[in-house]
């Protein structure tokens, strides 16, 4: 119960509304420090609404995000502009649709995410246009911190290629190296594994496992697939139609039977006392 | 990269006899030229002159030269082609390949090795070419002052495209920057008595200063929206300018705005004059050979500045804003400043040009200023390729310098009747030209991107894969 003791996410009383419509409705959960977290619900449960309050894509209709440092100090996520929520929080995320800057080379892709520390060390523009500064030195730091993990993420041999050019797994991959160069506390990833096949979706199981041990980075995952969040979760949160209906570590979330009437529906003998309790 | 890739060996196989082969091609271009040497020795060397009654033969072999040499480059320039053109065909696409393919330079990579030092080259011995080549310097005169406008529209090609080209934003009234520089230099020139060069920086921050305005009511904008509203600026600052007459003096322009002098040095035929300075006999064209070298060392600055800001964090933001601005914003990129840090920087150099052109004709008034010219400009960068440099530099010498070549082909009046003016014809051919390279080559003159960095293996990107940008 890791998530209870030191969360490093705290949701509380989060609710979206899109007009009339209630993405999310009333959410309280933890992501503990150090653990991988799944987010998991049918299509439709407001999975990827929630990543968006979470990393400032969408601006919560009520509630608090509260993310905390290491060092004990907290912030609301939902009162920082997007940007800063990468910059500040060190929340980084990766996409359902791969969003790679496809015109330019894979390297390139991972500099750009080291874009803050990088403007810095250039004396904001200044200094670098004139040559003076430590930018060279710090765009060579940035280069290896690159290749790192282009190496880990079995990349390297295609670092002078445009993104857009990568095979779809390699774009998956490629787009989580590059979350993890803004060197984040928390990433989040949304469906990591849609698309890739078994092969591939257990090198990434290693991968996000490595990531968590070598680099002490909590990890939360939206995912479908449940070889990979019944392999490597430690807790899993299941959303149905905006509403947490289960919380708890796999085993338990698997055999909850709310969580399995949401996924596959009611037998044909309980129908009657369902339909009896919601007074249709 | 471990195992043999099958679409890579066959393309090397296939791709032996038609790769370029540089010695095989100059030798061709060398027999060529000797070709010509002969050809044009009777027909172009000696020319008859008459001087009063007198009649003699005037040399002109550096025509001949000039013929030779151009026709020695065009041959190893036609080898080139074709060979790339040839080994295009075999080379598989390399889209979606799942190992790298080894690229071949491609030929854009191989001309620019020899293109962009000549481009320099002629640049910098431009009015030195045209003066060995008219005789003298006033007969240069016209020559020179078509380089400077074509310097002036590059420098402003250059500008946009860190704007357009790199940023992706759209914007439909860059003119307007260009009427701030100018206008800037000259009120400050005309009440204040300040010199060009202290002008210029100014000319350059009140510009940026411009451009973020113009950012900010803009920064939610994107596409279609965007291009409006940039264009509704551009008309706006020429209405304040017609408009505001105690300020501008309205329709009538700006006269009297003082020269450019050699940093104090006036060019005057008096005796604290350039000429008298240097020693030499005064002529009016020192005055513009040294407009020339500015305009030149402001397109280069220009250019300089851009190589580097690409190279630079802000630059690859600028670029990564274009290919997609969500995944920038998720990377802690502050989407705001970068984008009005793009529109401050191309406005910028706006306002160097147009304070240059302010100091080049004496005289500013609002009419400089229209649509036209900002549409010339993007249509510039939009033909050249966004965001290649050597691309917008190609295409303002089409753009600016063909039509201006126009008027010289007093020839045709021989084949369509005294009355036939080509010069009329400018806009349709240009209109021509321009659906033709949509046809062609929809993504500009130049579409490969050049990596800012590179781990290994400089690879160009293809242009199908570049973004445009949204805003």
């Amino acid at each position: 119960m890791r998530w209870q003791q030191d969360p490093i996410l705290d949701v509380q009383h989060l609710t979206m509304r899109f007009g009339g419509l209630v993405a999310i409705n009333d959410l309280s959960f933890k992501v503990g420090r150090g653990d991988i977290t799944a987010l998991i619900g049918p299509n439709g449960a407001g999975k990827t609404t929630v990543f968006n309050c979470i990393t400032g894509f969408y601006k919560p209709t009520e509630g608090m995000l509260a993310l905390r440092k290491p060092n004990g100090s907290q912030l609301l996520l939902e009162r920082l502009p997007g940007f800063d929520i990468n910059w500040k929080a060190k929340v980084a995320r990766t996409f359902q649709n791969i969003r790679l800057f496809s015109g330019m080379t894979v390297l390139e892709n991972l500099l750009v995410a080291q874009h803050n520390p990088l403007m810095i060390s250039s004396g904001f523009t200044f200094l670098g246009v004139l040559g003076i500064g430590g930018y060279a030195k710090a765009e060579r730091a940035a280069i290896e911190r690159a290749k790192f993990w282009l190496e880990k993420t079995r990349l390297i041999h295609r670092a002078d290629d445009p993104a857009g050019d990568l095979p779809y797994g390699d774009q998956r991959r490629l787009e989580i190296a590059r979350a993890m160069c803004t060197d984040p506390l928390l990433l989040c990833l949304d469906e990591p594994a849609a698309g890739l096949n078994p092969r591939e979706s257990l090198e990434l199981n290693e991968l996000l496992l490595s990531i968590r041990k070598d680099h002490g980075t909590s990890i939360l995952l939206i995912e479908h697939d449940m070889s990979v969040v019944m392999e490597i979760s430690d807790h899993v949160v299941v959303l149905d139609y905006g509403t947490k209906i289960s919380d708890g570590s796999p085993t338990e979330v698997k055999n909850d039977p709310r969580v399995i009437a949401a996924y596959l529906g009611v037998a044909d003998e309980e129908i009657a006392k369902v339909e009896a309790e919601i007074g249709a | 990269m471990n195992a043999p890739s099958i679409t890579t060996s066959s393309a090397e196989e296939t791709q032996v006899p038609s790769r370029f082969n540089l010695q095989a091609a100059l030798k061709d271009a060398f027999k060529t030229a000797l070709i010509t040497l002969a050809l044009s020795i009777p027909i172009l060397s000696y020319k008859t002159e008459q001087n009063g009654g007198e009649l003699f033969l005037a040399s002109r072999w550096w025509l001949v030269a000039a013929v030779v040499g151009i026709i020695f480059v065009l041959r190893v320039l036609e080898h080139a082609f074709l060979a790339t053109k040839a080994s295009r065909k075999a080379l598989p696409d390399p889209h979606q390949a799942t190992e790298p393919v080894h690229a071949e330079p491609s030929a854009y990579q191989k001309v620019s090795r020899f293109a962009i030092p000549l481009f320099l080259g002629v640049a910098l011995s431009f009015p030195l070419l045209v003066y060995l080549v008219q005789g003298g310097l006033n007969e240069s005169r016209y020559f020179v002052d078509l380089g400077i406008l074509i310097l002036t529209y590059v420098m402003l090609g250059w500008g946009l495209n860190i704007v357009v080209g790199l940023a992706g934003l759209l914007d439909l009234g860059y003119v307007a920057f260009y009427a701030v520089g100018a206008y800037s230099y000259a009120l400050l020139s005309t009440t204040f008595g300040l010199s060009f060069w202290i002008c210029l920086p100014l000319a350059g921050i009140l510009a940026a200063f411009w451009g973020m305005i113009l950012g900010f009511p803009v920064l939610r904008l994107r596409g279609d929206y965007l291009a409006i509203v940039t264009l509704a600026f551009g008309e706006i600052i020429r209405l304040v300018l017609i408009n505001w007459v105690d300020l501008t003096n309205g329709g009538a322009g700006i006269s009297s705005i003082p020269r450019a002098t050699f940093f104090g040095v006036p060019f005057t035929s008096g005796d604290d004059g350039f000429a008298a300075l240097f020693g030499l006999d005064f002529n009016a064209m020192h005055r513009y050979i040294f407009l020339y070298y500015l305009i030149l060392g402001l397109a280069l600055l220009t250019n300089f500045v851009t190589m580097r800001l690409r190279r630079l964090p802000i630059g690859r933001a600028w670029e990564a804003l274009r290919e997609d601005e969500i995944a920038c914003r998720s990377l802690g990129i502050n989407t705001t400043n970068t984008k009005l840090t793009a529109f401050a920087i191309g406005a910028m150099f706006g306002g160097f040009a147009g304070s240059f052109f302010a100091v080049r004709q004496g005289f500013v008034s609002p009419e400089s200023f229209n649509f036209l010219e900002s549409a010339i400009i993007l249509a510039i960068v939009v033909l050249g390729g966004m965001g290649s440099q050597i691309g917008v530099a190609i295409a303002a010498i089409v753009l600016v310098g063909g039509p201006e070549m126009l008027r010289n082909l007093t020839f045709l009046k021989a084949v369509f009747g005294e009355n036939f003016d080509p010069n009329e014809y400018r806009l349709l051919l240009f209109g021509a030209g321009m659906v033709a390279m949509m046809v062609w080559r929809p993504r500009g003159l130049i579409s490969e991107r050049e990596p800012s960095v590179i781990l290994k293996e400089r690879k160009a990107i293809s242009g199908s894969l570049v973004k445009e940008g949204h805003g």
